[in-house]
């Protein structure tokens, strides 16, 4: 039984990369001998009296003409345990796009290093974009050994380097191997040169390299792609949903959740054209009938109830512009293609370009020209379905198409914090005591309140006055407030709206965490947005802990006219972009559990108010 | 390379093996079915080349497979030179009646009686080149937007940059200075009317996959791919069938001798190779054991130049 495995390479003709292929395929095979004739001519038309493998991966009249490699270029070769697909690439910054484009499916990236030379800053980008793009697995080749007399220190010494830098990078595996592509030496055989290095050569890493887990087995997420009707005597009257399994594992039975129109199903059977199967995970193609008779089309995810991805008009994402004519530029509107999805999309902001040869970031870019890389929002016209790029390779990509050229302009990996799970594998730990034991031993119960209004609506002052009245009483209780989160959890936060998403998450899981406790937590926080309100009564419903929202709901002229900090005279004046009320909007809550403002009595009537709320609450 | 089944020998089913995972196999088979439902998506009039090789039969047996229950959604089509094997003209009518899909033939003579293409009258000239401007007329007359290749990137040096999705201007040429990045699955489908795209859903398959794949899947396929005896005669280090399309000139000697044809061409440029492989599991262990590229071993029309097959495609062949 073989398995696949994509591996992407990058380098340039000197670090011996071509070389190295050229060593792989023959020693594996992976050469036929016409070929091998065909190279050697051409070899020796160019007075080269070796046999030059380099040539056998050039396979455009310009790339051979000018003796570089411009395209990815794919390869095969197979051995008895695996069959392997090399995306193959040049390595300079202008061959960007085409690194990213080799990367994108590969499960390991193979970066080369010039024994003499080191680490260099093609080092660093192929590590960079190979942990951009998710590749699960790195092997770093040493290679040119021979020319440094097969010296271990000088390997050691670049290793360090090397972990050096990819200590900043998300990269789960990283293997090192000293060879000799030239002479062979660790590709396929071991070296006896290298009598120290103990670990494995290149091929039989490449052929035992675990790549089992790589596929995210969690989180069910199947992207309709087509919808199959038939009318045939054989299957009258049948509807399946067709498409390939993004991640997850389904069964038939399994209760489903349409998005995003929300309605719920079950799996009825699982079907290939070879009969059922018990079981769909990544990456079959299968299709899949439910048991109720709903509206299904072409663009929908089948997912879990209580495991789906996000919805959202708004989109963050890391892009790398691939387009010689042209560069992103904030405020044009483009075609997205995600998953089996394709919106209109306009870029609304460039937050900053990012050098990709150390990890430099440049705020004031607006945009991005050919090979460039930076951090985009985007405001799609419909909303998509997604999920973090790092836990989900399929609902956290996309590709950006110009709608007057057709052209593929660009390519991106999503960024979603919030509602992410970007440690799958962490498993809650549960402790000794179970919540009602706990509570009972303390003699109190935890809830959360959450007050949202405009700045300087009165949010903290009414919140701490419930907190005192119930410190004063004995019971736990304590306030989180917006501003001095800032100053400590939420400290490295800003005030974009994917920020302030954030800001409130967190203040929710603590709040959580307080409440779980058996304290009241209180959270004064301006939460402009019913999305991330929703997301804090969320967090608390599925965990089945008391919470109420509760709306101050002050006038935004009446919050100007006392002004407690200046803010609004400062945001006024143009100083604070983006401040609520006066350049971003405040959604009103839909559904708040109680409304307080200016009209609802001393301040101690508001307290006693809002206290016989969580009594209420916890009955 | 490697000689051991692929398949689904252990008993797992549907290309499965231990804790979820695909064989090669499987995998391989799952991208091929996930472009052909994509080009059924988003395209209006998809078309499938089908020549009644062995790359093309493996193609339909896919889509097939990606529509079942309801049938293939589009047509096939087939350029006919007027040179080909008969075996393989009987395949194809008896092949695809089985399957229930339409055949559409279009014919390189009626382009030659028409004076749109002219013919090579120098001995030895082949129709090989003359396809394309038949091809292209029939992409333009039916309006196709979408138009499967059986085409492999092992193949040949140029296809092997080729992408899945392959963009053609209104005159069918392909630009592979401007081709589009493909990443991850997705594929962009966007093109203006008069242009379209070529979709090669076995890009990642080997000649040796496709073999194992036929055996696994137990594909039938024309019988000049398995060891027969045949009149040939020795031309350019190649051995050429003796045919009403093809005979020897003046000191090429015919004899008889076991032959199989690795590869289905017209009958005037395609070799055939000295083979005893007379059953599927012979023909996957000497595919597996080969040291010449198919094409290099047996097919004229690839020894034109280092450059032979890019140019050919720009001008927009298969």
């Amino acid at each position: 039984m073989t398995e696949l495995l994509r591996l992407a390479t990058a380098g340039s003709v000197d670090d011996g990369k071509s070389t190295l292929i050229g060593r792989l395929l023959y020693d594996a095979k992976g050469i036929y001998e016409d070929q091998l004739e065909a190279i050697r001519r051409t070899s020796e038309q160019r007075g080269n009296p070796e046999t030059d493998l380099a040539l056998l991966t050039d396979g455009l009249r310009a790339e051979r003409e000018q003796g570089i490699t411009i395209d990815v270029a794919y390869r095969y070769f197979a051995t008895p345990k695996r069959k392997f697909i090399i995306a193959d690439t040049p390595g300079h910054t202008e061959y960007t796009r085409n690194m990213v484009t080799g990367a994108s499916n590969a499960h390991m990236s193979l970066i080369l290093i010039d024994a003499r030379k080191g680490v260099i800053e093609q080092t660093r980008r192929h590590a960079f974009l190979s942990s951009m793009l998710g590749v699960p697995h790195m092997v770093v080749c040493v290679n040119k050994m021979d020319l440094i007399d097969w010296n271990q220190d000088r390997y050691e010494e670049i290793k360090s380097d090397f972990m050096e830098f990819a200590a900043r990078l998300n990269v789960r595996d990283i293997t090192f191997i000293p060879i000799s592509a030239l002479r062979g030496d660790n590709v396929v055989q071991r070296s006896d040169n290298m009598w120290w290095y103990d670990g494995s050569p290149l091929l039989s890493h490449l052929e035992s390299v675990y790549i089992g887990s790589d596929e995210n087995f969690i989180d069910p997420r199947f992207p309709v792609q087509y919808v199959i009707r038939s009318q045939t005597p054989d299957a009258p009257d049948f509807r399946g949903y067709a498409g390939t399994v993004a991640s997850g594992v389904l069964r038939p039975g399994d209760e489903l959740l349409v998005m995003p129109s929300g309605t719920t199903s079950r799996i009825a059977s699982i079907l290939t054209a070879d009969g059922e199967v018990a079981e769909a995970f990544p990456p079959m193609a299968v299709v899949i009938t439910l048991t109720d008779d709903i509206a299904v089309s072409r663009g929908d995810v089948l997912c879990r109830p209580n495991n789906r991805p996000t919805v959202s008009h708004d989109i963050e994402a890391t892009v790398c512009w691939m387009d010689e004519r042209s560069s992103l530029a904030e405020g044009r509107t483009y075609l997205l293609k995600h998953s089996t999805r394709t919106v209109r999309a306009t870029a609304e902001a460039v937050q900053y370009r990012l050098d990709v040869n150390g990890l430099h970031r440049d705020e004031v870019a607006s945009t991005l020209a050919l090979n460039e890389i930076g951090r985009v929002s985007f405001r799609c016209t419909e909303p998509l379905l997604v999920d973090d790029y790092t836990t989900n390779r399929t609902t956290g990509s996309f590709i950006i198409i110009d709608p007057t050229t057709n052209a593929t302009v660009g390519a991106g990996v999503i960024r979603v914090i919030g509602t992410t799970h970007a440690s799958p594998n962490v498993v809650r730990h549960g402790g000794r005591l179970s919540r009602s034991e706990r509570y009972a031993a303390l003699g109190a119960a935890g809830a959360t309140l959450l007050f949202t209004g405009l700045s300087g609506a009165g949010k903290s002052t009414l919140a701490s006055g419930v907190e005192e009245a119930f410190v004063r009483s004995g019971r736990p209780a304590f306030l989180l407030d917006g501003d001095n989160l800032r100053h400590g959890l939420n400290g490295d936060l800003g005030f974009s709206d994917l920020d302030r998403t954030e800001n409130v998450r967190r203040a929710g899981e603590v709040a959580r965490m307080f409440a779980e406790s058996g304290a009241l937590a209180l959270i004064a926080l301006i939460s402009p947005f019913e999305e991330d309100r929703r997301l804090i009564r969320t967090m608390h419903e599925e965990a089945g802990l008391a919470y109420a929202e509760i709306f101050v709901d002050t006038s935004l002229e009446e919050c100007e006219r006392r002004d407690p900090k200046g803010l609004y005279a400062r945001a006024r004046a143009g100083q604070l972009p983006g401040f609520t009320g006066i350049d971003s909007a405040y959604e009103m809550p839909a559904h708040p559990d109680l409304v307080v403002g200016p009209g609802s009595g001393s301040f101690s009537e508001q307290v006693s108010v809002v206290i016989d709320l969580v009594e209420a609450l916890l009955r | 390379m490697v000689d051991d089944s692929g398949g689904r020998g252990s008993g797992a089913p549907h290309g499965a093996t231990g804790h979820y995972r695909l064989s090669h196999l499987g995998a391989l088979e799952a991208h091929a079915i996930h472009v052909f439902r994509e080009v059924a998506a988003e395209f209006e009039r998809p078309v499938l080349l089908f020549s009644g090789g062995k790359d093309s039969i493996v193609m339909l047996h896919l889509a097939k497979k990606a529509f079942w229950p309801a049938p293939v959604p589009f047509p096939v089509l087939h350029i006919d030179t007027g040179r080909n094997f008969e075996e393989v003209l009987e395949f194809r009518d008896r092949h695809a009646a089985a399957l229930g899909v339409r055949v559409l033939v279009a014919k390189v003579q009626d382009d030659i009686d028409a004076g749109r293409t002219v013919e090579d009258a120098t001995l030895g000239a082949t129709r090989n080149r003359l396809q394309t401007p038949t091809l292209l007329r029939a992409i333009r007359e039916g309006r196709y937007d979408a138009v499967f290749g059986g085409a492999r990137r092992d193949e040949e040096k140029a296809r092997a940059k080729e992408r899945i999705f392959s963009f053609r201007d209104e005159f069918g040429q392909w630009d592979p200075k401007k081709q589009r990045p493909e990443l991850w699955n997705l594929y962009n489908a966007q093109h203006n009317k008069g242009e379209h795209i070529r979709v090669f859903p076995l890009s990642n398959w080997t000649e040796l996959d496709v073999w194992h794949y036929i055996r696994q899947e137990g594909i039938d396929v024309p019988r000049i791919y398995f060891a027969h005896r045949r009149r040939v005669f020795q031309r350019d280090g190649m051995f050429m069938a003796v045919t009403e399309h093809l005979a020897p000139s003046e000191g090429e000697p015919v004899f008889e001798a076991m032959v199989r044809f690795r590869t289905v061409g017209d009958a005037d440029c395609t070799g055939c190779v000295e083979s005893m492989a007379e059953t599927i599991d012979l023909v996957v262990a000497e595919v597996a054991g080969t040291r010449l590229t198919e094409r290099g071993a047996t097919r004229a029309d690839d020894r034109i130049s280092e450059a032979g097959m890019e140019d050919r495609k720009r001008e927009g062949y298969f």
